[in-house]
């Protein structure tokens, strides 16, 4: 029934046929070709920067890769929880750099802690952010975007004050820890391997799971969602709370990365994370976009950023590249979405 | 039991009794009474206004009743949201489609009762095959895996229908569901209605198509500005009585327009088309005269205006402004043409609430107030101060932000902001909607004087009272036709409501 453009859709007067096994929805083909054209833009350029500097897919670089693009994909694929619901999460920067500085006082304190448990702690400050967050969007009614953006200088004002300039250094931390920030399995960083299984994770639960499909549902249409009987409220509330745990998974990453933190860990990386996001395909006002995107988009940016360096591109001109990608990625979604709408209003043609 | 109602063959399934709901210093709802018995359609009507969408909003659970109790099966029932009237059973087809355009078509009818496989997941296939199971019960063929962005309005509203199927909902609500259907779909819509009723379903029919009211329906209610009227068998009824009870109150003294003397015609229009909202659509207007545009909602009379005034465009005929003709898709030509449009949503479309009063009644010519550019507070705010006096604005300063304005006086404002341009034409859209009597008043006093003045006022109105005393012609729009055109003195409450909704349009 999909297969030619412009053919009538419905016969009056004739049941329909069984579902034809060769169909599929347009969205999913949609959603997989801009999959597709993210790993195509990946693989393009690192074809080019490989041709430049064959050193470039050498194994250390590689691996310094993945290293470097694993917080980032964490926190885009967080962002994209909330910004499926028509929501933005301005604050991650901050939430990172606090638990970041929080996780270090805690080895600083007790330095027995076994890393798990300083896991967890990270987390739960992060996902207690998450319900700052959340509350303050719930009951102030406030759009998400001024509630965070307060959040954001409020979170790293606390960093500030409890951290009054001091310098946590690696040699504070222990060694097991420093280590799940550098391990390789098989030549694969722990640390991206990590971020694996919270994009898969969270991908399966935004395609499988009900109160994933309603995140959706709340983004593309927040009226009708709460006509439907969605808990628009609580379901908004849980996604700043699973942004701010993953925001504090990606934390203790850092430290456990980095070893050496001041107040000012992560300053500035919200509107990376954004940028990621919305590089990824996930729509800004809600209700599109899927989580593999999004990391996709994180895995481009960073590569962008040392692929340039490779080619002795001026690190200026990376401030203006990632620009031109995100105006190109805008570009391209409102594109995609003019040409959907010609083509389904085609498809849609009364045969009455 | 409701008074002149016959009794019943079985008790009913659900009663709604003493119902009231206000919003502010407006009554929706005055004490309804409606009983829906299991088998039956009952049908619902009442002019724009009488509370029936507030009435499907409340059986919805959308909107808690400030008084009155509901029952279901003899039980108290209390909706405190959408969710709770579903698993009551009861669905509901809006007038409006309420989909989400992101979602597939599937995934739009069992939103958040998706089948599900192991580890809860949702199983896609079997989702898909569903909707199509209930599509092909409804006759029509929507592929469940596309997108609802892009959909017709009708296959959009045969969505909604197969999603309150999939409910087996016991009681179906449809606010006007056939608006935008065909003949066809009708038909088959009023199958699958009859079908749920003989499984022991009530359905309750909100139409202003009378030949569908009585095709479907066993009893009909009628609503007046939110009271209860009559519920009666509709073998026990006529066409012509329920028009009558609908509209059945005194012509107020409330509205005074005095007869002015006509003077040239102002605004032509003619064969005004606009694919798919309205049709050959002429009229004018002369100067000192108020012409009403009566309809019912949905009828195209706000398209026509925006069209006229050069905010939507149109596919065919002309606007001519005192013989000019206006070239179209231009506010800002119709403006330096002497054109003004009081818009019907004064929040959206007529007033920056966050402004200044005086900001916002100079808004309109802040060219035609500023030198070099610049908009020099002075001027501005003396003319302010002389629209504002003129219309007896109650506000503490002209600098206070419009949203502190009770809506009687933000309408005001509104319309100081486009008086303050000297029009010569005001189309006017539901200039006394949602204010208080007296400020009415004062609204139509002012109307009245302007068009003394020689200004020719195009105003649109659902309030027929306000229609039948303000107006020296009434035109009537249906479905996006203007099916009649009533002088002062041959419009009355029942001319004008059998032409709004269709019946007799070739009388």
């Amino acid at each position: 029934m999909s297969v030619t453009a412009g053919a009538p859709e419905r016969v009056d007067g004739h049941p329909p046929t069984g579902p034809d096994p060769r169909r599929r929805g347009l969205a999913e083909r949609l959603l997989a070709v801009r999959e597709l054209s993210l790993l195509l833009a990946l693989a393009a350029l690192v074809l080019v920067t490989t041709l430049r500097n064959e050193r470039f897919l050498s194994g250390q670089s590689v691996k310094d890769l993945l290293l470097g693009c694993a917080i980032l994909v964490i926190l885009a694929v967080g962002q994209t929880l909330v910004i499926v619901t028509r929501n933005v999460d301005l604050s991650v920067g901050s939430i990172l750099g606090l638990v970041a500085f929080a996780t270090g006082s805690l080895f600083l304190a007790a330095p027995g802690t076994p890393w798990p448990v300083a896991l967890l702690l990270g987390v739960a400050l992060g996902a207690l952010c998450g319900v700052v967050n959340g509350g303050l969007i719930a009951v102030a009614k406030v759009p998400a975007l001024v509630i965070t953006l307060g959040t954001l200088y409020a979170f790293r004002g606390v960093d500030y004050y409890w951290a009054s300039g001091r310098q946590i250094n690696a040699a504070d931390m222990p060694r097991s820890f420093l280590r799940l920030g550098n391990q390789t399995v098989l030549g694969v960083p722990v640390l991206f391997l990590v971020a694996l299984v919270v994009v898969a994770v969270v991908g399966y639960y935004l395609r499988a799971y009900r109160s994933g499909r309603e995140l959706y549902a709340i983004g593309s249409e927040p009226a009708a969602a709460r006509l439907s009987g969605i808990p628009v409220g609580r379901r908004v509330f849980a996604v700043f709370v699973a942004n701010g745990a993953l925001a504090g998974l990606a934390g203790v990453l850092y430290a456990a990365r980095f070893g050496t933190l001041d107040a000012a860990a992560g300053t500035g990386l919200e509107l990376q994370v954004v940028a990621a996001a919305v590089v990824g395909g996930v729509a800004i006002f809600g209700g599109s976009g899927s989580a593999y995107g999004a990391a996709l988009g994180a895995v481009l940016l960073t590569t962008i950023g040392s692929s340039l360096a490779v080619l002795r591109i001026d690190p200026f001109w990376q401030q203006a590249v990632v620009g031109a990608l995100i105006l190109a990625a805008i570009g391209l979604d409102r594109l995609l979405a003019v040409r959907m709408a010609a083509r389904l209003r085609g498809r849609s043609a009364h045969g009455a | 039991m409701s008074p002149g109602a016959p009794g019943a063959d079985s008790a009913p399934l659900l009663v709604l009794d003493g119902v009231t709901k206000s919003f502010g210093a407006v009554a929706a709802l005055r004490g309804v009474h409606l009983e829906l018995h299991p088998g039956e359609a009952h049908a619902l009507v009442g002019e724009n206004g009488a509370g029936k969408s507030t009435l499907v909003k409340i059986l919805a659970g959308a909107h808690a009743p400030d008084t009155g109790r509901m029952t279901l099966d003899g039980q108290p029932l209390e909706l405190r949201g959408p969710a709770d009237a579903r698993a009551a059973g009861i669905a509901v087809i809006y007038q409006e489609p309420t989909l989400f355009p992101d979602l597939s078509v599937a995934e739009n009818i069992f939103m958040g009762r998706q089948p599900l496989r192991g580890l809860r997941r949702i199983d896609t296939a079997a989702m898909n095959r569903d909707a199509e199971r209930l599509f092909a019960r409804l006759g029509v063929r929507i592929d469940p895996a596309r997108p609802a962005r892009g959909l017709s309005i009708a296959d959009q509203q045969l969505v909604e229908i197969a999603k309150a199927l999939s409910f087996d909902a016991r009681i179906l609500v449809m606010d006007e569901p056939t608006a935008a259907l065909s003949g066809v779909e009708v038909e088959r819509l009023f199958g699958v209605a009859r079908s749920l009723c003989e499984r022991g379903a009530a359905v309750l029919f909100i139409s202003h198509r009378f030949d569908e009211v009585f095709d479907l329906c066993q009893r009909i209610t009628v609503l007046r500005d939110g009271a209860w009227v009559s519920s009666d068998r509709a073998a026990d009824l006529t066409v012509d009585e329920v028009v009558r009870r609908m509209v059945g109150r005194e012509v107020s003294s409330l509205y005074p327009k005095q007869d002015a003397p006509l003077r040239d015609t102002l605004l032509e229009v003619r064969g005004l088309t606009r694919a798919g909202v309205f049709s050959d659509v002429s009229f004018s207007v002369r100067g000192g005269e108020i012409v009403a545009l009566a309809g019912l909602v949905g009828a195209g009379r706000s398209e026509v205006a925006r069209a006229v005034f050069g905010v939507d465009r149109y596919d065919a005929g002309e606007v001519r402004v005192a013989g000019t003709v206006l070239p179209p898709g231009s506010p800002r030509k119709a403006i330096a043409a002497g054109m003004a449009l009081v818009p019907e949503d004064r929040r959206q479309q007529g007033l920056v609430m966050e402004l200044s009063v005086e900001r916002n009644a100079t808004l309109a010519r802040r060219r035609a107030l500023s030198r070099l550019g610049l908009l020099l507070g002075g001027a501005e705010r003396a003319e302010a101060r002389r629209w504002t006096r003129r219309l007896q604005v109650k506000t503490s300063r002209l600098t206070a932000p419009v949203a502190t304005l009770s809506g009687g006086n933000q309408q005001k404002v509104v319309l100081a902001k486009w008086l303050a341009t000297e029009p010569r034409i005001l189309i006017i859209d539901e200039p006394t909607r949602g204010i208080d009597v007296g400020t009415k008043a004062e609204v139509h006093r002012l109307l009245s004087e302007l068009a003394n003045e020689g200004l020719a006022i195009l105003m649109i109105s659902s309030e027929l009272p306000e229609v039948l005393g303000m107006a020296d012609r009434v035109l009537v729009m249906h479905e996006g036709r203007l099916v009649r055109e009533l002088p002062r003195a041959e419009a009355d409450e029942t001319s004008v409501m059998f032409a709004a909704t269709g019946q007799g349009a070739q009388a």
